[in-house]
């Protein structure tokens, strides 16, 4: 049989997704349950470029059921700096751990090791193209903030072209009933054609592209809101022209509905104001927290263990 | 123009004009020994123009290929001069090492050893995007 990791969301159906959501709600509840489940298990966390939140947050969801964590979080301290292919990497840790988080800056790397081992792999971001444990931390959020994930009107603001979250959030809550979607972005920064072809016009779902934040705030129940990430333009011209684009400010949200949520996969630069987050709307640092539930949730189910 | 007909050997027929010499850089038929003939502008009732390669010799063709460029194509199989088949090629569900990814940021741009993998992800409009990356194919 296949190993089954996690590389794109798209690979999980929604029964899956409902049921990891479950387990992740129940280590909330009960984490003494599950605070040995993992016991004798190793995750090795490759990181080839650099993230604070999302590394922690995978060997923080590892400990907390009891496993241990080896790895590196910086390229140039591994063989990789030698030259060493991603495939040969992969098989080279494999012998050692029982899964694998990889982030990579080249997309599809992640695939690449999985092609090549018999332990799950799972996709910590890969360029700008998939980064599905965000998507889980994202859904559980919605779910655990709104108690639903069917019929809202989601807002997606900032830079939507190389926002690989906001393509995998789109793509995921496509498959649920009643969703609607509202794209705020400079024109440069446009959701993709092929977000648009395949997914949101293939599945019939409803969307509006607009410039405008202040227009359409009323309307929304989550804003998720991207930062306009350097590390994506091959011009810092352009970055510097795009950056500044949506700054979100206590008075634009005075129009909002009461139980509207703000989400962002963070870190954020300057595009949510400070003075937001003393907001009871804004719930991306409640987000974070999510993110190493689900992760544990994602732990159990690729390692096939049960927690009775 | 005038090119003789062949006894045992594969005419390609019906190729979009134009692309007959990408197809015959695709098939290596630069490297055959037999006579090949490619003629380009050639008259089509369906097409107005269409490319035309005569390949003098009973060789296997990647009809991957072929159905890659255009599914209009055919390819005739000619045995003691007469047509012993004709096919036409479909749409592959993958293409290996035919096309290059060309987005800068996919794996394949650093590991050379990694092969070019192409999947069909949209049958109604020839739609091919790279394995690793998502990328479209432009053709």
């Amino acid at each position: 049989m296949k190993t089954r990791g996690l590389i794109d969301i798209a690979e999980m159906t929604t029964e899956e997704l409902d049921a990891m959501m479950d387990v992740a709600l129940d280590i909330v509840e009960n984490p003494a349950k599950y605070a040995e489940s993992c016991k004798g298990k190793k995750l090795a966390t490759l990181f080839y470029e650099p993230s604070t939140r999302t590394r922690m947050s995978f060997e923080s969801a590892m400990l907390d059921l009891g496993g241990s964590v080896i790895g590196f979080s910086d390229a140039q301290s591994s063989s990789v700096s030698k030259g060493e292919s991603v495939a040969d990497t992969a098989r080279t840790v494999e012998c050692f751990v029982d899964v694998i988080a990889m982030r990579h800056p080249k997309e599809g790397a992640p695939l690449v090791a999985q092609m090549n081992v018999g332990i799950p792999v799972i996709n910590a971001g890969d360029g700008g193209h998939n980064h599905p444990t965000q998507t889980l931390t994202d859904l559980f959020t919605i779910k655990r903030e709104l108690g639903h994930l069917d019929n809202l009107v989601i807002g997606c603001c900032g830079d939507l072209k190389f926002g690989r979250t906001v393509h995998s959030l789109v793509t995921a809550m496509s498959r649920y009933p009643g969703v609607r979607f509202v794209f705020i972005s400079p024109e440069e920064l446009r959701i993709p054609e092929h977000v648009r072809s395949e997914v949101l016009d293939a599945h019939n779902i409803p969307y509006v592209e607009t410039t405008s934040l202040e227009d359409v705030m009323p309307e929304l129940d989550i804003l998720y809101m991207t930062r306009v990430q350097r590390e994506r333009f091959f011009n810092e011209a352009d970055y510097l022209r795009l950056r500044d684009s949506y700054i979100l400010t206590p008075d634009k949200l005075v129009t909002a509905k009461k139980e509207m949520r703000i989400l962002h996969p963070l870190p954020r630069v300057n595009e949510i104001s400070v003075a937001v987050d003393e907001d009871p709307r804004a719930a991306y640092f409640r987000q974070v927290r999510n993110g190493k539930f689900i992760r544990m949730a994602l732990f159990l189910k690729l390692l096939g263990i049960e927690v009775k | 123009m005038i090119i003789g007909s062949i006894r045992d050997g594969i005419v390609i027929d019906h190729i979009p004009a134009g692309r007959g010499m990408e197809l015959y850089s695709y098939l290596k038929l630069g490297r055959l020994d037999c006579e090949v003939a490619l003629i380009k502008n050639a008259e089509s009732g369906k097409r107005g123009k269409k490319d035309i390669i005569k390949i003098g010799a009973p060789i296997d063709i990647n009809l991957d290929i072929l159905g890659y460029i255009d599914t209009g194509i055919t390819v005739n199989i000619i045995r003691d001069g007469q047509r012993a088949e004709k096919i036409h090629p479909a749409l592959p569900e993958t293409i290996v090492h035919l096309i290059k990814c060309k987005n800068p940021r996919c794996i394949t741009s650093c590991e050379q050893e990694l092969p070019h993998v192409f999947r069909l992800t949209d049958r109604e409009h020839g739609v091919y995007r790279c394995m690793y990356c998502d990328t479209k194919a432009e053709k």
